[in-house]
């Protein structure tokens, strides 16, 4: 029998996981993320606004992250600086703004590494159903606008010839990143919340021959390093957060090893 | 309507009028007229920075010029093969889900059109594996299942060889003639294009010079716009063509006679 709270953040991990596979998808595919690591950044500001405001700190963090993709887009429409720069500046600039508004509000006392490095096995069965509910409704957005972001992604001014609203798609995805990555802060924490998104695709990439079997297998990927982490972490006393990462990252180096074994022994 | 006396028998599907688009203080395109009607084959040509794919943009619908009209017909539907598609290696895709972009079509209807466009056998590769004409090709093919009133290719031979061009233009002179659809090509490479061509269009900022491609092989501001070279450049193969006297003839004719 495994313990109730180690059942919860097992759940909580794989609906993570199922959603971050294929949304980490496009975030390969388009380069986006040095995108997913601003928002990272921005999350702080999120749990400070809200803990100063007294909401609920995934919605606070999550309003904070889609302000600054839009920030993004915003900046990206005037053609005046790389998209480098500019997610830079937004990085540090939240990073900093959100250190400095906790510095000012001294009253306010906050377990820092709780939030940097995440505490998944303080997840409540009521945070497994909202992940659940967004999780689903984020796959079907998905699966809806599958052809269509996949074609924009491809090449922007032939979906737009062809009726895309390639804006509105950009938009889209960079919010549901936003939304992820909100929702992603208790499980693996801010530092490491890229991580998610972008290692089980990766690890997915030498195995798949489409689009859509990386999006599954990217998913499977996840779920595994859940399992895996959560694993290491219970036997080992590892932190939980950490731990998911080291088993996903495990798995990419199997994945990519037996890529590279398969292609030497196909060239004999 | 007022204006609908003046129209032609067959409306266009897309006109343009004065168009005039600027990049800051830069004018890419100025008092720029084009008109493509259902079925014809525009070639638009002209050096480097001439602002042909500004032009093809303005057709597409992605860039709003500054000035003057675009009219489209209501219900246009437009399939475009860009210059460059460069696809990011992290992103499997083979050719049979590649056709399925936007739209998905039945195994059966992507056999056929990868038959019409000469390809058998490669839905199951790798976009990445195919070489510079096959992959264009598959461009084609895309395009070619959204049954397009107007298909756009920019430089479409610009990655292939000179046998793989000519062998792509003739498919293009043969799809506009099975399917009826219009074409839009962008070229820098008149000789090639001509043949199949109804109507050349040459830019530079503004139109040069426009009509029948007779009319432009001939025209001065043409080979003032291109220099002497391209004159020797295209002379070995209207030579190997036999029609010494530097006339454009229809592709079909031009075969008959080599």
């Amino acid at each position: 029998m495994i313990p109730e709270f180690l059942l919860r953040a097992w759940l909580a991990g794989l609906t993570l996981a199922a959603v971050a596979g294929p949304l980490g998808c496009f975030v390969v595919w388009r380069r986006m993320a040095y995108f997913g690591n601003t928002l990272a950044h921005s999350a702080l500001l999120g749990v400070t606004l809200g803990l100063l405001i007294g909401v609920d700190l995934v919605l606070a963090v999550a309003a904070v992250a889609v302000v600054v993709a839009v920030l993004v887009v915003a900046l990206q429409q005037q053609r005046r600086l790389a998209t480098d720069t500019i997610l830079g500046i937004l990085a540090h600039a939240s990073l900093a703004i959100g250190l400095v508004v906790l510095g000012l509000a001294g009253s306010v006392r906050v377990d820092l590494l709780g939030y940097l490095f995440g505490d998944i096995l303080a997840v409540s069965w009521g945070d497994i159903v909202a992940m659940g509910v967004g999780g689903a409704a984020i796959l079907a957005f998905l699966a809806a606008a599958w052809r269509w972001l996949l074609f924009a992604t491809l090449h922007e001014e032939m979906a737009r010839a062809e009726g895309a609203r390639v804006l509105a798609l950009r938009l889209a995805l960079m919010i549901l990143i936003a939304l992820v990555i909100a929702a992603a802060m208790k499980i693996v924490g801010i530092l490491l919340i890229t991580a998610m998104l972008i290692i089980p695709p990766a690890a997915a990439r030498p195995l798949a021959r489409t689009p859509e079997q990386m999006a599954v297998l990217a998913a499977l990927a996840g779920m595994v390093a859940i399992t895996g982490g959560l694993a290491l972490s219970w036997h080992l006393d590892t932190p939980g957060g950490p731990s998911i990462v080291v088993a996903a990252m495990a798995l990419f180096v199997a994945t990519q090893s037996t890529a590279a074994v398969r292609a030497v022994l196909s060239e004999r | 309507m007022a204006t609908a006396a003046f129209d032609p028998p067959t409306k266009p599907l897309v006109a343009i009028r004065h168009a005039q688009v600027r990049f800051g203080h830069v004018v890419a395109l100025d008092d720029v007229d084009l008109t493509i009607r259902p079925g014809e084959i525009v070639t638009l040509i002209g050096p480097n920075g001439a602002g042909k794919s500004t032009l093809v943009r303005v057709v597409l619908g992605i860039l709003r010029p500054r000035r003057g009209r675009v009219e489209r017909r209501p219900g246009l539907s437009i399939a475009y093969v860009p210059q460059r598609l460069a696809i990011d290696a992290s992103l499997p895709l083979n050719v049979d889900r590649f056709l399925d972009l936007p739209h998905r079509h039945s195994r059966g209807e992507k056999r056929a059109v990868l038959a019409d466009v000469g390809l058998a056998d490669v839905e199951d590769q790798a976009l990445a594996t195919l070489s510079g004409g096959q992959f264009q090709r598959v461009l084609l093919a895309r395009a070619l299942l959204a049954e397009p009133d107007l298909l756009v290719l920019d430089e479409p031979a610009q990655n292939i060889d000179y046998r793989g061009q000519i062998e792509l233009y003739r498919l293009v002179a043969e799809l506009r003639k099975t399917r009826g659809c219009a074409v839009l090509l962008v070229s820098h490479d008149l000789h090639l294009v001509m043949r199949a061509t109804d109507r050349v269009v040459c830019l530079d900022r503004r139109v040069c010079c426009a009509g029948a491609p007779e009319t432009v092989g001939t025209d001065p501001v043409y080979a003032e716009l291109f220099g002497a070279t391209a004159a020797t450049t295209l002379a070995p193969y209207r030579h190997r063509h036999g029609d010494g006297d530097g006339r454009v003839v229809p592709f079909e004719a031009r075969r008959g006679g080599a």
